[in-house]
C-alpha cells in the first residue's frame, strides 16, 4: 500500500513530471512517421546491401549492427569494411572518415536554427543528423500545430532505426539472398536526384544548385574521385560568399 | 577476413565515428550556443543545401566513367528515369524504385 501510494507520489516528482514532458505529440509522431517513410525503403534496403557486403567480407552479423548504431553513416560505412580488411593504420582512418564526412559541417549549419531550443534531446538530433534525415528535416515546412521538436526526434530515431535493421537484415541473412543485387546501390543516386529536384522545383533562383553542380563536377575532373569532395566544399563555399549579395537578392534569403 | 586485431578494429571502428561524430557537433558547438547566428551563417544555411545536392549527385557518380564501355549510360538512363517519373508523379519512392529499377535491367540486358 505504501509502495502503492509511493508510487503514485512519485508521479508528480520533478524527474517524473520532466520525463512526462518528454512525452511525444501524436500529431507529430505521425507526421514524422509519415515523412520518413521514403527513408524507410532506402535505409532498409542500402542498410541490406551494408549488412550484405559486410557479410560477405567474413564479418559476424554484429559488426555491421554495432557500425550501423555508432558510426551511422552509410558511405563510410561501406568504406569502413575496406579500411578493417587493410592494415590498421589509425590517423589515416581518422583523417578518410573525416573527409567523407565533412560534408555533414554544411548540415549543421543549415540545421543551427532548427535544432535551436532542442534541450537534451538536441544531442541525439544532431548525432543522428544523416544525409537523409537532413534531406527531409531540413526541407519540410512543418504547419503550426506540429511540434517541431518532437517531429524532428521521431524522424531521427525512426530513421536510425530502419538503418540498423536494414544493417542487421543484411548481415544475418545475406548469404541466402535468392537474385543478384547488383546494381542494388543505385538507389542512394536516385534518391539524390530526387531530392535535388524538390530543391530546384522550389527555389527562386537556381544560382546556388549550379555552383553546386559546376564546382564539384570541375573539382572532380581535376581532383579525381577520391580527392575532390573537399576541394568542391571549399570552391562551393568560396562562390557563396563572394556573390552573397546576388545569390541572397535572387533567391529572397534575406 | 581482416589483417586487424580484436582491439585495432575497435579503434577503426571508433575512429570512423568520432569523426562523423566531429562533423554533425561542430557547427552546433562553433555557433549552438548563442542566440544570435550571424547573418552570414544564416544565408549559408539557406544557400548551402541545394549547392550540397547538386554536389551529392556528382559524389554518387565520382566513379561513374564517360570514355570506359559502359560509358555512364546506365546512370544517364536510371537518372533520366528517376526524374522523369518523379516529373510526371511527384512521389520519392516510385521514383527511386523506377531509376533503380531501370538501372538494373539496363546493367543485366544492355551491357
Amino acid at each position: 500500500m505504501y509502495a502503492l501510494s509511493g508510487h503514485f507520489r512519485c508521479m508528480f516528482h520533478p524527474f517524473c513530471r520532466k520525463i512526462c514532458r518528454m512525452s511525444l505529440h501524436p500529431e507529430s509522431v505521425r507526421l514524422a512517421a509519415k515523412d520518413s517513410i521514403p527513408v524507410l525503403t532506402g535505409y532498409v534496403l542500402l542498410g541490406m546491401a551494408y549488412g550484405i557486403f559486410m557479410n560477405t567480407s567474413g564479418f559476424p552479423w554484429y559488426y555491421p549492427v554495432i557500425m550501423a548504431i555508432v558510426i551511422y553513416g552509410g558511405s563510410l560505412e561501406f568504406v569502413a569494411v575496406s579500411l578493417l580488411l587493410s592494415r590498421f593504420a589509425p590517423l589515416q582512418t581518422f583523417l578518410l572518415a573525416f573527409m567523407i564526412q565533412a560534408r555533414h559541417l554544411f548540415y549543421g549549419l543549415a540545421m543551427l536554427e532548427k535544432y535551436h531550443g532542442a534541450g537534451t534531446r538536441k544531442f541525439y538530433l544532431i548525432y543522428a543528423l544523416t544525409d537523409e534525415t537532413f534531406a527531409v528535416a531540413g526541407s519540410r515546412v512543418l504547419p503550426d500545430n506540429i511540434n517541431k521538436y518532437d517531429y524532428y526526434f521521431t524522424l531521427s530515431l525512426l530513421d536510425h532505426c530502419y538503418w540498423v535493421t536494414g544493417a542487421a537484415l543484411g548481415g544475418i541473412f545475406g548469404s541466402f539472398l535468392p537474385f543478384d543485387t547488383t546494381g542494388l546501390d543505385f538507389m542512394m543516386t536516385a534518391m539524390f536526384v530526387v531530392i535535388f529536384l524538390d530543391t530546384w522545383m522550389r527555389e527562386k533562383s537556381h544560382l546556388s544548385s549550379l555552383i553546386g553542380f559546376g564546382a564539384s563536377f570541375l573539382c572532380l575532373v581535376l581532383f579525381g574521385a577520391d580527392g575532390f569532395i573537399i576541394p568542391s566544399m571549399c570552391v562551393i563555399l568560396c562562390f557563396l560568399l563572394v556573390f552573397r549579395k546576388t545569390i541572397a537578392e535572387k533567391g529572397g534569403f534575406e | 577476413m581482416s589483417p586487424q586485431t580484436i582491439p585495432q578494429q575497435v579503434i577503426t571502428i571508433l575512429l570512423c565515428t568520432a569523426a562523423t561524430i566531429l562533423t554533425r557537433f561542430l557547427p552546433f558547438l562553433l555557433f549552438g550556443r548563442s542566440d544570435h547566428v550571424p547573418p552570414i551563417i544564416t544565408y549559408l544555411g539557406k544557400a548551402l543545401p541545394s549547392a550540397v545536392f547538386a554536389m551529392l549527385v556528382v559524389y554518387c557518380l565520382k566513379n561513374v566513367s564517360v570514355t570506359v564501355s559502359p560509358f555512364g549510360i546506365p546512370e544517364l538512363i536510371g537518372i533520366t528515369a528517376t526524374a522523369l517519373m518523379h516529373l510526371w508523379k511527384r512521389n520519392t519512392l516510385l521514383s527511386m524504385f523506377t531509376g533503380t529499377l531501370f538501372y538494373m535491367l539496363v546493367i543485366r540486358f544492355l551491357f
